[in-house]
């Protein structure tokens, strides 16, 4: 067993339980406003005041100031762990407030600033995550079971099934996708509620999705449909379901895998794209694509760094996923050879 | 030259299964254009079922299909209602800005990208491949529209590129000389991202594919029959692992082409990407299908432009198809 797979699969289960368990972690609910705190930077993190060293860090709360905030040093706003606060609900299932950190009111903790209605960036980046990779996650299963279920039918029965599925791949494969997927969209209404437009444009990015992993998947079963203990199989009478289910679709199965590592990223990105535009998930519902949207007016670009925080979380996610598929793509070719 | 008929009949094919593809989508999307006016009170439902007659959306599907193929084979691709203007000259202005761009991305990527993955590939597991290798997989896996934000911050905030648009206010004064070099300069940002983008891709597969070659019998015999370095590497190994990478050219095109899409919509460059993008949410649908063909169209005559390439690279699809015919 090679030890990177492994150290990268530890990370990404970290990643994603940190995104399943954001109302725990995220200090505030994420469409909470603070009209009198937008564009607030990242909070900092004292230990140091005039009375001397503290273990426990504090905050200060922030005046406005002609040229954005300074903090106010009267006083002072210990870090607490464990805290209640605003009301979640932990899986979608249990409701509660509690919260890993926090501080007493009137003070505010808000670790990556806040955005224009004064919303806490990070509880934002934190649910807007779970968007963001719900999107891709679904979007990757919506292309890999049709990529699976085509590509067996089509390297399974040959003849005109293969020649008119193969035909379609090649159709979707040549697509301009971004154009497409926008074109979709046009085709939508534009005002949809978030839970509609989420599953709708990641169906339809995982349909378009579908034809690179139905041609691999082809590949595969041509090349198992006539071994030894499949034709075994046929022989003693076993159904084509019963064929594809036990004998083939095992044989796949490492090559979906690969394909998912390859999938997830690309349409976590294509979710992001999506709603940069404004043609995804819409406020208030966060996702990283929405969040970033700000980005295109130049002077948040420039003056407010610290909203491009959900650029980092898509970087550090799609590079974890890039890594993990070159893996196992490596192990696909050692054990092909 | 049966051989490039064939491509090109299934070029043809594809684009009327795309067509296709876009009017059933159109079938199947509830709304339309005209819902933003339905719900204004001063509109009576009479003047949008007479808009709606004008336009033709009342027809069914396929008459509706039959009648934008028949104009669409002439270079008519309908007419936009946001615009209120034929949707062919609209694009056309458009997609010229998109291919200007497009071609200057495409040389330098291939410019900077095929040299370096041989040298790459020439200098296997030395230092020097192993840490461009490393910044290139963590390159792949960032999502383009990260590195364009990315990189248009960089030019916003430090000002070292001119951004927004494709030509300065003062551009009819300016000479020819320095049109050009007006043009140019706004053109650098968009076509580093897309380079940036682009690159990282193509770099591992000509890569991977010298390694190939490289490690095949022959090289090795050529080497020890004495062919100098240079000559073995472009006399010999280029030529056999020219193939691949020729298909990666018509295959990489789908995603330059969306990239721009993104890349013009966030530098602002004046192509097909903000276009579409504005039609699309205008909901203007003659003209998103429009761009949807006419992008489609790009990606077919560029792997066309692939195929030629290949036959006349590639002996052995010479040889086949000379005996097919």
């Amino acid at each position: 067993m090679n030890r990177k797979p492994a150290i990268l699969i530890v990370a990404l289960a970290a990643l994603h339980l940190t995104l399943l368990f954001a109302g725990f972690l995220a200090p505030y609910d994420p469409t909470a406003q603070d009209r009198d705190l937008p564009y607030a930077p990242p909070t900092r993190l004292h230990f140091k005041d005039a009375s001397g060293l503290h273990l426990r860090p504090f905050v200060y709360a922030l005046k406005p100031a002609p040229d954005g905030y300074i903090e106010d040093d009267s006083q002072r706003f210990p870090v607490r762990l464990m805290t209640r606060g605003a009301q979640y609900k932990l899986l979608g299932l249990v409701s509660l407030n509690w919260h890993l950190f926090g501080v007493d009111e009137p003070g505010k903790i808000t670790l990556l600033g806040t955005d224009e209605f004064g919303r806490d960036e990070l509880s934002r980046v934190l649910y807007g995550g779970q968007i963001s990779v719900a999107a891709g996650i679904l979007a990757t299963l919506i292309a890999l079971t049709a990529g699976a279920v085509f590509g067996i039918m089509a390297g399974y029965y040959g003849w005109i099934v293969d020649e008119s599925l193969m035909g379609a791949t090649e159709l979707f494969l040549c697509l301009p996708w971004l154009y497409f997927l926008l074109g979709f969209r046009a085709f939508l209404p534009l005002h949809l509620s978030s839970v509609r437009t989420f599953l709708l444009l990641t169906g339809v990015i995982g349909l378009i999705g579908w034809a690179r992993p139905a041609r691999l998947v082809r590949g595969i079963v041509l090349s198992v449909r006539t071994r030894d203990h499949v034709l075994a199989a046929k022989g003693f009478g076993a159904s084509d379901f019963y064929v594809m289910r036990r004998h083939i679709l095992p044989e796949v199965m490492s090559v979906l895998l690969t394909q998912a590592a390859l999938l997830v990223p690309r349409y976590i990105a294509a979710e992001v794209t999506l709603s940069f535009f404004g043609l995804g998930v819409n406020e208030p519902t966060a996702s990283w694509g929405n969040m970033l949207s700000v980005l295109q007016q130049y002077n948040v670009l420039v003056s407010y760094g610290w909203l491009s925080a959900p650029a980092l979380a898509l970087v550090i996610t799609s590079v974890i996923y890039g890594f993990l598929a070159d893996a196992l793509l490596s192990r696909l070719e050692f054990q092909s050879t | 030259m049966r051989y490039l008929g064939r491509k090109l009949i299934r070029a043809a094919l594809l684009l009327f299964g795309v067509s296709v593809l876009c009017f059933l989508f159109t079938e199947m999307a509830p709304g339309s254009f005209f819902d933003e006016m339905r719900l204004n009170p001063q509109i009576s439902p009479e003047t949008i079922a007479s808009l709606r007659s004008r336009y033709g959306l009342d027809q069914p599907l396929v008459v509706r299909y039959a009648r934008w193929a028949c104009s669409a084979v002439q270079a008519d691709f309908g007419f936009s209602i946001a615009y209120n203007a034929p949707v062919a000259p609209l694009l056309w202005t458009r997609a010229k800005n998109t291919l200007l761009l497009n071609a200057v991305a495409m040389s330098t990527t291939w410019l900077v990208s095929v040299p370096l993955g041989i040298w790459m590939a020439t200098r296997r597991r030395s230092a020097w491949d192993r840490a461009m290798d490393g910044v290139n997989s963590i390159l792949i896996s960032i999502p383009e529209i990260v590195i364009a934000v990315a990189l248009l911050a960089i030019a916003v905030r430090w000002r070292v590129l001119p951004v927004g648009g494709m030509t300065s206010m003062d551009h009819e004064a300016l000479s020819r000389w320095e049109r050009v070099r007006d043009i140019a300069s706004r053109m650098l940002l968009p076509v580093i991202t897309l380079t940036l983008v682009e690159s990282s891709i193509i770099v591992r597969h000509v890569r991977a594919s010298f390694l190939e070659v490289l490690g095949a019998p022959f090289v090795q015999a050529g080497r020890g029959l004495g062919i100098g370095k240079m000559r073995l590497l472009f006399r010999h190994v280029l030529p056999a692992a020219a193939n691949p990478i020729i298909s990666l050219f018509g295959l990489s095109l789908a995603g330059l082409l969306s990239g721009s899409l993104l890349v013009e919509a966030i530098c602002g460059w004046p192509g097909l990407g903000p276009l579409i993008l504005d039609a699309t949410l205008a909901r203007d649908i003659y003209l998103v299908i429009g761009g949807i063909m006419l992008s489609t169209l790009f990606m077919l005559g560029g792997n066309l432009i692939a195929d030629t390439l290949l036959l006349l690279c590639d002996p052995r699809i010479r040889i086949g198809a000379a005996n097919e015919s």
